[in-house]
């Protein structure tokens, strides 16, 4: 430093300035060979551990954790259980134990042997307060281990309804047991290994991921060599991925590009119902402890007209909580769209168009598809019957601590995933004033709720969550509005297979 | 050097530094968002909660926190991120390359560009090269740099495909990088064809970021330039016969450069704030790129070693600037 001159220093900044001028070559306008399948993803995964910390249950992460490690049960497209590396599953006779029967054969992607060991010791490990799944102190209901052969059983206690449900979803793959201890966690995350039908290649934190197939997966080799997950968050650069045709597969558009691009030569499309729905909380202190404000709130919003004019009908209008690919589904509850009978029950407690409830609904903006003016419409709608809203716009942080603290606006816009389509995980949480993620806190229908939890028989407790779940409708403690839909762009040289999970993964693409 | 100077400066960082690290441990805790609240899944219990509050200390009052948070720190840990359950200094370090490539390519552009175009403008001065510099600056300056992102993928990779869309290298070749630092690496190991990916990959991001700050470069030159050449010493360099181009350029541009440096130096902070959304634009894994998922995911810790070490980084930039006045205009003198 000391004997540069100012003639240098000059120089050197001229030199850099040239050497950002080298020519540059035409890009190639298609993605890799066809052994190789490019996804512009809309979500960048941040860890390795897929049964630890907050990344373990984004669901945006499952598609990548999938590929590379095995769930201990499979789910079909429409969410039902399926055979996966755990070849058979069940409940003992008295439904407090149960029985998963490890397929025989499997190899970790170094090659050895998945055994039973493997599997007890990822059980234990989710119900280890010290490595901080976030559902720890539901897989900790898991106990007393019993290995016989292929067969590894435990009982479940407390009980729980949804264990083996909760066994096919977020959070809960087998990873290597001797590995892990030999690589240590840092190690893991370098070089994560599993037992799934891709192995782990290669990672640049934020930009892409790369796998290469497995050729001793238990499902036979995958059709693609290689697989590359651009990690493309930002929903114009997606469109770019495609269009341009670096990328094979793309997602998560919005509605007016997913029209525009499913008209493109070369291009196919799938726009499908996905588990996420759309719904209003209702806060169970302020206007909405009135029954009829609540049911006019209800009455007056036209959930189709929503669906076809905001959405441009990629979503399903609903009204309960449950989707029809959930266990427990009713499609005989409805609540009618009768602004007649809102403005009338509005009377009831002293309200008009003249002299509206005045409230507060809080809303993200952005964070799920077309949300803020999903409730701009509904605003008009109750201003219509004498319902005045006057929006707030927040963060999807800011509504997560308010809702875990019972701070939410009066009424508050957010959506609901369950992907492991069962009642208990949506209506029996959302809904349970005892629960952190419930906003409505009258507790009218938790007796039944946690009546239902302990309830062993499948029909009865199946039967019980259709009857609470008339009540709610009825009572309007929650305002379901639609099912989100997935739209999904790829290349006409492939086949998709969508999945009601909302995964885009390889698995699903096969060559046309 | 005078290394005094240097330590002296270095000295007065420290007490900067201790209120950036209070400022923004505190904003961290009063601002909406809870990072647990973040994480759970729906049917996470009480009980969940509070052992998710309990593994991560944030179940202890703010004042703990604060003391555990400054004890580490001093012994150079920066913590665990949330989100990504890595240490935080091995994190930000492996991402700062990165960020700091595109970053140097961005400011090689501006300077560039900039220092041209105020030069072009005064030299052509009332005709119509100064006319189009400043309708050009005044376009560069009229649009962030994301907006000029979108722009710049749209014209230079959909419509005619010149560059790369997203990402820093291509992701389907295997590459062989000893360090994060790419474009540094392959230039010194003469890989040139990785040099020209690298520069590839980087040229749309690094012009979205350049262009703003070119366009105030070039502004704050002219200005500074059009002062310059009414003073009485370019008088005297002309009426002892140097050529036009000759007085502008060895006598009234390097105290021009003077204000220029020190404008450009102030904007860098602006460039290194336009990364966080070019980043995501472009898929470019750098520093930008992982603090806007720290945001989203409140992942304090992250948030706070991200926020330290730019401090870091802004105070020796400064420092940096202060000494480069000397190389520039040797009137100047440290005090």
């Amino acid at each position: 430093m000391a004997n540069t001159t100012r003639r240098a220093f000059l120089e050197t900044a001229g030199a850099s300035a040239l050497a950002a001028g080298l020519p540059f070559s035409i890009q190639p306008a298609s993605a890799a060979g066809a052994d190789t399948l490019t996804i512009a993803y809309s979500a960048a995964i941040t860890a390795w551990d897929p049964n630890s910390g907050p990344q373990a249950v984004s669901p945006s992460n499952q598609s990548m954790y999938r590929s590379i490690f095995d769930p201990y049960i499979n789910q079909n497209p429409n969410l039902t259980l399926a055979s996966g590396a755990i070849e058979k599953y069940g409940w003992n006779e008295d439904r407090s134990a149960i029985a998963l029967t490890l397929r025989q054969g499997m190899k970790w992607h170094d090659g050895s042997p998945v055994t039973t060991d493997d599997v007890v010791w990822n059980l234990q490990r989710l119900g280890d307060p010290k490595v901080g799944h976030p559902l720890q102190a539901v897989f900790a209901s898991n106990k007393n281990f019993k290995v016989d052969g292929q067969t590894i059983t435990f009982d479940v206690s407390p009980w729980r309804a949804n264990m083996l449900e909760r066994l096919s979803f977020l959070g809960i793959y087998l990873l290597p047991q001797k590995y892990f201890g030999k690589v240590g966690k840092e190690g893991f995350e370098k070089q994560p290994m599993g037992s799934g039908p891709y192995m782990f290649d290669q990672f640049e934190r934020g930009s892409f991921l790369r796998l290469k197939a497995f050729k001793d997966y238990w499902a036979g080799a995958p059709p693609f060599e290689t697989v590359v997950y651009k990690f493309t968050t930002d929903a114009s650069s997606r469109v770019a991925e495609i269009e341009r045709g670096t990328s094979d597969v793309t997602m998560d558009m919005p509605y007016e590009e997913y029209d525009r691009l499913r008209k493109k030569p070369g291009l196919a499309s799938a726009c499908y119902p996905v588990s996420d729905v759309a719904l209003l909380f209702f806060n169970s202190d302020g206007p909405f402890a009135d029954d009829n404000v609540r049911k006019a709130a209800a009455m007056s919003v036209d959930k189709k007209a929503i669906v076809e004019r905001i959405h441009r009908g990629y979503a399903k209008a609903l009204d309960t909580l449950l989707a029809p690919e959930y266990k427990g589904y009713d499609p005989t509850i409805t609540v009618p769209y009768d602004p007649k009978q809102a403005v009338a029950l509005l009377a009831k407690s002293g309200f008009s168009t003249a002299k509206p409830v005045e409230f507060t609904i809080q809303v993200t903006r952005g964070f799920k598809p077309k949300d803020y003016e999903t409730i701009q419409a509904i605003v008009q709608m109750w201003r219509q019957v004498g319902l005045k809203a006057n929006i707030e716009v927040y963060e999807i942080a800011k509504h997560f601590e308010l809702r875990t603290q019972h701070k939410l606006a009066p009424a508050a816009f957010a959506s609901w995933g369950n992907a492991s389509a069962d009642p208990e995980s949506s209506l029996g949480t959302a809904l349970n004033s005892k629960q952190p993620h419930s906003s409505w806190k009258g507790g009218q229908v938790d007796a039944a709720l946690e009546a239902l939890f302990i309830q062993k028989d499948e029909t009865k407790r199946l039967d019980g969550y259709k009857a609470v779940n008339r009540t709610i409708a009825e009572n309007a403690y929650i305002l379901p509005l639609f099912q989100f839909y997935q739209p999904v762009i790829y290349k006409n040289t492939l086949k998709f297979t969508p999945h009601t999970a909302g995964f885009v993964m390889p698995t699903q693409f096969k060559l046309a | 050097m005078p290394i005094v100077y240097v330590a002296r400066r270095l000295l007065m960082a420290v007490p900067t530094l201790l209120g950036v690290v209070i400022f923004i441990f505190v904003l961290l805790r009063v601002v909406p968002g809870d990072p647990i609240a973040m994480m759970i899944p729906g049917e996470a219990t009480p009980q969940d909660i509070a052992n998710l509050r309990a593994v991560y200390g944030l179940d202890r009052s703010i004042g703990e926190q604060f003391v555990i948070y400054i004890g580490n720190l001093l012994r150079g840990d920066f913590g665990e991120s949330i989100s990504i359950k890595q240490n935080v200094l091995s994190l930000v370090l492996d991402r700062l390359p990165a960020t700091f490539e595109l970053a140097f390519v961005a400011m090689v552009i501006a300077i560039a560009v900039g220092l041209s175009f105020g030069l072009i403008a005064v030299y052509w001065r009332r005709r119509w090269p100064e006319y189009a510099v400043d309708t050009a600056n005044a376009v560069a300056l009229s649009l962030p740099e994301f907006i000029w992102g979108l722009i710049l993928v749209l014209s230079l990779s959909v419509m005619w495909p010149l560059f790369p869309i997203s990402g820093r290298i291509d992701p389907v070749q295997a590459a062989d990088f000893k360090t994060q630092f790419y474009l540094f690496e392959s230039l010194l190991t003469g890989r040139l064809s990785l040099l020209r990916e690298v520069l590839e990959y980087m040229f749309l991001p690094a012009v979205s970021l350049a262009l703003p700050l070119a366009a105030v470069i070039a502004r704050v030159l002219k200005t500074s330039l059009m002062e310059g050449i009414g003073q009485d010493y370019v008088l005297l360099a002309r009426v002892k016969g140097l050529s036009p181009l000759r007085v502008l350029l060895r006598h009234v541009l390097p105290n021009a450069l003077i204000s220029t440096i020190t404008i450009t130096g102030l904007h860098f902070t602006f460039l290194v704030g336009g990364t966080v959304l070019v980043e995501l634009i472009f898929a470019y894994p750098g520093i930008g790129n992982m603090l806007y998922g720290a945001a989203i995911n409140r992942d304090l810790p992250l948030l706070q070693g991200v926020t330290i070490i730019f401090a870091v980084i802004f105070i020796l930039l400064n420092l940096l600037i202060d000494i480069s006045y000397t190389l520039i205009n040797p009137r100047v003198r440290l005090a």
